[in-house]
């Protein structure tokens, strides 16, 4: 228990450090899939190949993205670049077919009540199409959220990975504490994103309440 | 790399690239075969009776959180040994939760007007949970496996922390001595393994899968 006391700086250190690895790639793979879902809703012969697409990057291990992408972007192995880039790759690729299916979800009367109503086509997504979409794309948020907060930890074995790296510290020095603290900690930070996403969700989609107090459950 | 691929003193041998893959490939199929000798049962026993699905879906949620590399070194500090056993628990906690899950969810999802038409036609539980249920959820719970075998292959690099051999131990070895041709070789090695066994399992689904479901 002294440990923990001792290294109060180290662990808050690494837990931000985690925080950021994580939450930054489900931030850029949200901006990059809404409308590269969007394109492909619009031509729906992509669709299909995109999702698929998708498939196979999520696929890939991320070791290997993790040491592939600095070859692909000239970027150095032990740079966080590589790590955020892998992570956006994983969060658009599991992303891009919840958003495709989400404004597929949109009832077609629906949409051209809005346009009879006199939406034009940006606003009519963003005030209607994407509303409606919120519960099908914020079930992949969840999955992809606490996906990466696990994965990050995977980078501590080529040397940058937040919590990962009090694993390997433990493992070094045959000392149990801070992994302990590593994995619990990692648990909590899924379990706190996953409750501020669902929180979200429900604040973005008020509606949902009325048809079911119980909420939506994913 | 393309070095190192070439050379043929790098795929021969106890430590040669053939080799590496054999190790692991046995770690993937040795987590992944006792993963669905634990969470089939359990998942075909709560999707045919539906009793504690709620604990089952959220216990496999929670197990999806769970840091692999930070569950190894706990089982290797535990267990107090540096090898196979440590491994073998990280993965397989690893494939617990997807076998699980898809299986819960392949059984839920099966109409309940048929299975009152098997049971209409006199089938017991047993048969009920074998000829209709079962074939109906195949495709879910196989694609349950695949995904818990792509986890588990990409995964088993970690193997090689704890000083055991297969493909990680190209990534491992190249770190340390900072020759990055054979880490993007190791990389390059798991990546083409998962995508092989994830179109062996896209080949097993389309063999198995009863032929009047691909009709609906």
């Amino acid at each position: 228990m002294s440990w923990i006391g001792d290294n109060t700086g180290l662990i808050w250190d690494q837990l931000r450090e985690h925080l950021y690895l994580a939450i930054l790639p489900v931030i850029f793979g949200l901006i990059i899939s809404i409308p590269l879902g969007y394109i492909a809703t619009r031509y729906s012969w992509l669709s299909n190949p995109l999702i698929a697409f998708g498939g196979v990057l999520y696929s890939l291990p991320s070791i290997a993205l993790f040491i592939v992408i600095p070859a692909i972007l000239g970027t150095k192995v032990l740079s966080t670049v590589n790590i955020i880039v892998a992570l956006t790759i994983y969060t658009v690729s599991l992303l891009i077919r919840n958003v495709i299916d989400g404004l597929r979800s949109v009832p077609p009367d629906v949409r051209q009540s809005a346009i009879a109503v006199g939406y034009g086509s940006l606003h009519r997504v963003v005030a209607v199409d994407l509303p409606i979409a919120v519960p099908v794309i914020f079930a992949g948020l969840r999955v992809v959220t606490v996906a990466n907060i696990s994965m990050v930890s995977v980078g501590a074995v080529i040397g940058i990975g937040g919590l990962g790296e009090l694993f390997t510290l433990g493992f070094q020095k045959d000392f149990l504490t801070p992994v302990v603290v590593g994995v619990v900690l990692s648990l909590l930070l899924a379990l706190c994103a996953d409750l501020i996403i669902v929180t979200l969700q429900r604040v973005l989609t008020p509606w949902a309440r009325v048809a079911s107090p119980v909420g939506e459950v994913a | 790399m393309w070095q190192y691929l070439t050379d043929s003193y790098n795929w021969s041998g106890n430590e040669g690239i053939w080799a590496r893959i054999l190790q692991h490939l046995w770690y993937t199929f040795a987590a992944l075969g006792l993963s669905t000798v634990i969470a089939l049962p359990i998942g075909l026993r709560i999707g045919h009776t539906r009793h504690g699905a709620f604990l089952a879906i959220n216990l496999g949620n929670a197990a999806r959180a769970l840091p692999s590399l930070g569950l190894l070194m706990i089982a290797v500090l535990l267990t107090n040994e540096i090898g196979f056993l440590p491994v073998l628990i990280a993965l397989v906690a690893l494939g617990i939760p997807p076998i699980l899950a898809s299986t819960y969810a392949g059984l839920s999802g099966v109409d309940p007007a048929t299975i009152d038409a098997a049971r209409g036609m006199g089938m017991t539980g047993r048969e009920i949970l074998t000829k209709v249920e079962i074939p109906i959820a195949l495709p879910l719970i196989i694609s349950g496996v695949r995904s818990a075998t792509l986890q588990i292959v990409s995964t088993a690099t970690i193997a090689a922390l704890v000083s055991l051999g297969g493909l990680g131990r190209y990534v491992v070895d190249g770190l340390k001595l900072r020759d990055f041709p054979q880490m993007f070789t190791g990389a390059l090695l798991v990546a083409l393994l998962a995508i092989a066994l994830d179109a062996v399992f896209a080949l097993i689904a389309r063999v198995t899968v009863s032929e009047g479901l691909k009709i609906g």
